[in-house]
């Protein structure tokens, strides 16, 4: 007995030391895994903040512009112009019109250069000397088109002196920010001395002020005038391909997942179609732009850079996601929900709309933004329906020619004024991740509510 | 949600009829692609006829390389096909035989200006002063030593040249899809590759056979160019003119034959490697496209592309004005 007693408790002690030690190595492992996810989240973040920290770095210092105050002199000598026509009693309108457009070019083919140089040559300070060339260097280039807009929507200014705000040039703008390096030569500097010279008396009188870019958000790109480029074509050509892939994408996109998901018989073609959309929610977005290229361009003839062409395209795209993350969605719904609605005497369409989809509509909804989100940073597909060309005007419709966030991106960043266009660039990735993390907002905002309310 | 059913049969609706009737409208904006050397002069352009001419809308133009932008110009006519291309090199016969073939029948050479192109390294790098035979001799597969085609067996600019910087060499040069490129080889390699006289038995392609290991052939932009120099501060790379001018901080530029790329330098056609630049009309698309007349005639104007112009200012090296009233009257003469 006390043998087999002993026997017994000498056995258990064996399985707990075994016990004791399998358990160290296993909250040992426990521990390691946990160490493991911790680190991957902390390596994760580390990269988002630091992304976050680079592109705000460089980006942030771009949303402040340097405006020139000038006075505008629109002395009669330097603008030899004929004052604009009137209609006349017996003069038809297309005559006045033409008359008119006349004038207007013959205000356009003036040099008015000379207004704005007349205009900076009284800030410069005394005992400096500096060509016209060097003198105008410090205003952007388009100065000369807004003074010659004012005198168009205002012609009796001849004679006249009003103050306005232009622009500093680009370069002029990075000697101001310290984006060129002051202490290089002067055949290494951008500006000439006399005219680096100028911009700091004029920075020290106030004549140059900082202020905040609001052209990056309300003006088109520009080359000839870089410090005046900014985004809004880019955003509403954006805005143009969102819209068609929400008009586009979404109906289709839950119309086919509900047939699949609820009404069409498994069949093999049923399956080869599942398969097929699964494929196709994983064929890079590079392929959607060349089949973009040739279906919609070459063979249906819709204009190239157009956002019709590329909401299309991304609509291609984002369908199988939509597809797929709905009919997750329909496949997630409790047998029994339908199963009472068919008890209740409903009829299959009844039982899907009024019973099954609101369920869903919350994960259809999130999904479809997320698609819209993704959609909506691609670049890729874009660039081979020729989104990528320079366009200066804003399209008033989808089949005007337009660029797009991202691509404008792609754009500034090859730019040759590097030192300007480096933070411009970051400047419009801030943008871009602001109108993402905007999107993302409302989805979290709707699938909260309505979860809240189903 | 009976409702929100209806909407969305409505839009779908709309979206299936909406289209073949915005097919008829027809495109009122010029379109231009092409020469990424020529695309911020096209670029200045397109946005001052867009504020000079109120009548017009400003001309939307894209890059692609100088062969991309031809590509896609002689696809055909139509108004899905662009109207002008910027070339940085004359068009090729395969092109024109492309585009005749796709029945681009009416194509009108505009020659506008000439643009150098420079060699450069980082500015804290040490000074070069080239001669075309020693780019050649740093960028062949094979070279000639003693009458014989051997592997090229320079690995530092010193062991070409005495006069060169103890220097690793490599070089960053345009792809094949660029002007730049043809130029390069023509006015750069072909010249040098001649100075250093190649055996009889050597094959055709032998000047332009580039070896892989120290040369990077460049497909994007300039800009791509200069990242690869920032990556690594040995590398000489092939810029445009306009480009070195715009980051003279970070780029020091090399001499040729002892001569400083400039505007002025080039205009007197002292600095070697300088080239044409071009854009090709679409002669059929005139009268249809609104604005292509005016747009060539702006382009031409003295204001614009003439000495002292916008874009003398923007880096372009302008031509005679007897060239220039030459290829105007060309192009109008051949609107008849």
């Amino acid at each position: 007995m006390t043998a087999t007693v002993s026997t017994t408790h000498q056995s258990s002690l064996e399985r707990t030391k075994l016990i004791r030690a399998s358990l160290t190595r296993r909250n040992m492992s426990e521990k390691i895994f946990r160490g493991l996810g911790l680190a991957a989240v902390v390596l994760a973040l580390g990269f988002v903040a630091l992304l976050f920290i680079d592109v705000g770095r460089k980006g942030i210092p771009a949303f402040t512009q340097s405006n020139l105050h000038l006075s505008v002199t629109f002395d009669p000598e330097l603008i030899g112009v004929e004052p604009p026509p009137v209609q006349a009693s017996g003069q038809s309108d297309a005559d006045f019109q033409a008359a008119d457009l006349k004038w207007q070019r013959s205000v356009a083919m003036l040099n008015w250069n000379k207004v704005v140089e007349a205009s900076l040559r009284t800030l410069v300070p005394a005992g400096v000397e500096i060509s016209s060339k060097d003198l105008l260097a410090i205003a952007e280039t388009d100065a000369r088109h807004e003074i010659r807009e004012r005198f168009v929507a205002d012609p009796s200014l001849m004679g006249k002196t009003i103050e306005m705000d232009v622009l500093a040039s680009a370069n002029a703008a990075n000697w101001i920010k310290g984006n060129i390096d002051r202490s290089l030569p002067d055949s290494q500097q951008q500006l000439s001395a006399p005219a680096r010279a100028v911009i700091d008396s004029m920075v020290a009188s106030g004549a140059i002020s900082n202020g905040f870019a609001w052209s990056i958000l309300t003006n088109v790109d520009s080359r000839s005038a870089p410090a005046s480029a900014g985004l809004l074509g880019a955003f509403v050509g954006t805005l143009y391909m969102m819209l068609i892939v929400i008009v586009l994408a979404v109906p289709i996109g839950v119309a086919s997942a509900i047939y699949l998901e609820e009404f069409a018989p498994k069949s093999r073609l049923t399956d080869f179609i599942e398969v097929n959309i699964n494929n196709l929610a994983a064929v890079p977005s590079i392929v959607f732009g060349l089949l973009g290229a040739a279906a919609f361009i070459n063979y249906m003839h819709l204009p190239i850079s157009a956002p019709i062409v590329g909401g299309l395209v991304l609509t291609l795209m984002t369908l199988p996601t939509i597809i797929i993350a709905t009919r997750g969605a329909l496949l997630g719904v409790s047998p029994a929900l339908r199963q009472a609605a068919l008890g209740m005497g409903a009829s299959k369409t009844q039982m899907v709309f009024h019973h099954v989809l609101p369920v869903t509509f919350p994960s259809i909804l999130t999904a479809t933004i997320l698609g819209v989100a993704h959609a909506l940073g691609e670049t890729a597909p874009l660039l081979l329906i020729g989104m990528k060309a320079f366009v200066a005007s804003v399209p008033v419709t989808p089949f005007d020619q337009a660029t797009a966030l991202p691509v404008q991106i792609y754009l500034w960043q090859g730019n040759e004024n590097r030192n300007f266009f480096e933070p411009r660039t970051a400047a419009a990735i801030i943008v871009l991740l602001l109108v993402m993390i905007c999107l993302n907002g409302v989805a979290i905002y709707l699938r909260s509510r309505l979860e809240k309310r189903a | 949600m009976k409702s929100a059913l209806f909407a969305s049969a409505a839009v779908i609706a709309l979206a299936a009829f909406g289209t073949p009737v915005a097919f008829a409208q027809s495109r009122d904006t010029i379109q231009i692609a092409g020469s990424s050397t020529v695309l911020p002069f096209a670029s200045i352009v397109a946005e001052e006829f867009g504020a000079a001419f109120p009548e017009f809308k400003t001309p939307v133009v894209g890059s692609g390389g100088t062969g991309g932008g031809l590509k896609q110009f002689c696809e055909g006519v139509g108004e899905n096909t662009i109207d002008i291309a910027n070339a940085s090199r004359p068009m090729k016969d395969s092109e024109k035989e492309a585009c005749t073939a796709a029945g681009v029948t009416d194509v009108r050479e505009i020659q506008f200006g000439f643009d150098g192109i420079v060699f450069a390294s980082a500015s804290t790098g040490p000074d070069f002063a080239l001669t075309p035979i020693q780019i050649y001799k740093a960028i062949a597969a094979q070279v000639p030593v003693d009458g014989k085609l051997v592997d090229n067996p320079y690995t530092k600019w010193s062991e070409i040249d005495a006069s060169l910087p103890e220097q690793d060499i490599a070089l960053a040069i345009p792809g094949s899809n660029h002007g730049t490129r043809e130029v390069f080889e023509e006015k750069v390699v072909h010249v040098g590759c001649e100075e250093a006289g190649l055996p009889a038995d050597a094959p055709e392609d032998a000047c332009t056979t580039f070896r892989q290991d120290v040369v990077v052939e460049i497909a994007g932009d300039y800009t791509e160019t200069l990242a690869r120099l920032n990556s690594n501060p040995a590398t000489v790379g092939v810029f445009g003119l306009s480009f070195y001018d715009q980051n003279k901080d970070t780029l020091k530029v090399a001499t040729i034959n002892g001569v400083v790329p400039s505007l002025e330098s080039v205009a007197a056609g002292e600095y070697p490697v300088s080239r044409p630049l071009f854009f090709y009309v679409k002669g059929q698309h005139i009268g249809v496209i609104p604005g292509i007349e005016e747009y060539v005639q702006f382009f031409l104007s003295d204001a614009i592309s003439g000495s002292g112009g916008s874009l003398e200012a923007a880096g372009l090296i302008p031509q005679p004005a007897d060239k220039t009233a030459e290829v105007l009257a060309a192009f109008e003469a051949g609107a008849k």
